[in-house]
């Protein structure tokens, strides 16, 4: 059974905050996780490449890009919608 | 110690094809960024760039120079071939023996690798053109003004990112101030405005899709741009016995490295390196009127070097100009610093400080004097250049008019 958006989106932010899944909370910040911004292009690749989308973020303007990564339940929701919107194009 | 002046400048850039058309679009606030020009550009998501147009390397070169000349190689030749023509030397006997080069460039032959890789992974040939590796490799430039022009001295590369001009600038220096060498042709190329080059900064977040506007509080990034501009950096005493035309006084240089993060700015690094220019120049944060920023248009540069800027200048940080010409031509990467200097001779020769194009909406984190829009006529008698590198390494060159 294919894993869910939620838990390859876990997956992959605790390979790169160096943790285990389940230490990986839905409320958490990035900061919180010790994520910085090289960390944060690194997710946001290796989430494009999992789920084959293009992710809209420019590290210039983090609060303006369409995707929200305030934390991991923002990012899980902002995924979800970019694999619904993206699928089958 | 000698003193060391400049006599010559060339360039080639997206603002023109020589010094001239170049001042005087700096002078007019004019745009060279606008839509790319490049195979595959509809793959990319970042399809604006500061790119050479018009420009036909046929009828500037034969066939035998073009089988080795990559594009930066052929920016730097016809850029160096304007400035020493300017700086009127021929390099003959001991001349030639104590006269070098010495070039910045990051990327080397990059649509030679670009082309290259095509022919062998995306159309699957066995082959390459026998002339690759002297094409791309990124000392090709510095050897073939050497050959040129019949340079014998010190010629070398120095790649240090967006920092390399300055850094090579800084060695030309110091070569003719310690007396290692008479004159040394300067400054730098690149030309990394091709599909992988595009390509591989897309991937860093950090690039704008519309404009590069520094300073400004809606700035979005970085813009690319390509070209070269090269400098003839001159013993004083030598320049002065010939008569020659002396452009500006290059009095000062100095270099840190952060230690610290691959790509994150650094407030007290850059800082420290203004400081230790103006030291290394003797002259007071009162005396400098213009400084040419580093001013990326990205949102951790831009904060970083105002902050680093008022820190180095203390009050006085509020009574300078400071602009970011890669509004006008992007940014040239290795390149870069060289056709900033531009900016900086206009400054110092003619009394008028480029400006900062794009500027839009006021930043309180960059509340200096940006020199928004409009280019500003002003008696500048003492100038910095700034770089502050990916990899955390900063070069900041002092200049005085003469």
């Amino acid at each position: 059974m294919a894993e869910s958006v939620k838990d390859q989106v876990i997956a992959i932010i605790a390979e790169q905050a160096v943790l285990e899944p389940g230490d990986v909370k839905l409320d958490s910040t990035l900061e919180d996780l010790g994520i910085d911004s090289l960390g944060l292009v690194e997710s946001i690749f290796a989430i494009e490449e999992a789920f084959d989308i293009s992710v809209p973020f420019n590290a210039n303007e983090p609060e303006q890009s369409e995707f929200d990564i305030s934390s991991v339940a923002a990012i899980i929701t902002a995924v979800e919608g970019l694999v619904a919107e993206q699928s089958g194009s | 110690m000698k003193r060391v002046v400049i006599t010559g400048q060339g360039t080639i850039n997206a603002l023109g094809t020589n010094v001239p058309e170049t001042l005087e679009a700096m002078r007019e606030g004019k745009c060279g960024i606008g839509p790319l020009e490049i195979r595959d550009v509809d793959r990319l998501a970042i399809q604006i760039g500061g790119q050479v147009k018009g420009y036909d390397p046929d009828s500037e070169f034969n066939r035998q120079q073009i089988a080795l000349y990559d594009r930066f190689t052929q920016f730097t030749l016809l850029s160096a071939r304007e400035a020493i023509a300017q700086s009127g030397l021929s390099f003959e006997g001991d001349l030639a023996a104590r006269s070098g080069v010495v070039l910045g460039n990051s990327g080397g032959g990059m649509n030679t690798l670009d082309d290259n890789y095509r022919t062998v992974y995306e159309d699957g040939k066995n082959r390459v053109h026998p002339f690759v590796v002297p094409k791309l490799m990124n000392n090709a430039a510095a050897s073939h003004v050497s050959m040129e022009f019949n340079l014998k001295g010190p010629t070398f590369t120095v790649a240090t990112a967006c920092a390399s001009s300055n850094h090579a600038m800084g060695q030309a220096f110091y070569f003719i101030r310690s007396g290692m060498a008479e004159v040394m042709i300067t400054g730098g190329s690149e030309a990394m405005l091709c599909f992988g080059g595009v390509k591989a900064w897309e991937g860093l977040r950090v690039m704008s899709k519309d404009a590069c506007r520094p300073f400004s509080a809606n700035r979005n990034g970085m813009v690319q741009g390509e070209g070269a501009a090269i400098f003839v950096f001159e013993e004083y005493e030598h320049a002065k016995a010939r008569g020659a035309e002396i452009i500006a006084e290059v009095i000062g240089f100095a270099m840190t490295s952060d230690a610290a993060d691959i790509v994150m700015p650094s407030k007290q690094n850059a800082a420290r390196t203004m400081t230790l220019a103006m030291k290394d120049a003797r002259i007071r944060p009162e005396e400098v009127g213009y400084i040419n920023a580093h001013g990326t248009g990205t949102a951790a540069n831009d904060k970083t070097e105002c902050a680093a800027v008022a820190d180095a200048l203390g009050h006085h940080a509020n009574d300078l100009m400071i602009s970011s010409t890669k509004s006008m031509h992007g940014h040239l990467i290795g390149g870069t610093g060289a056709v900033e200097l531009l900016a900086c001779t206009m400054a110092l020769k003619d009394g008028i400080v480029a400006p900062t194009i794009g500027y839009e909406e006021p930043d309180p984190e960059c509340a200096l004097d940006v020199v928004p829009n409009v280019a500003r006529e002003a008696r500048v008698d003492v100038v910095l250049s700034n770089a502050f590198a990916f990899g955390g390494l900063n070069a900041v060159l002092a200049l005085r008019r003469v």
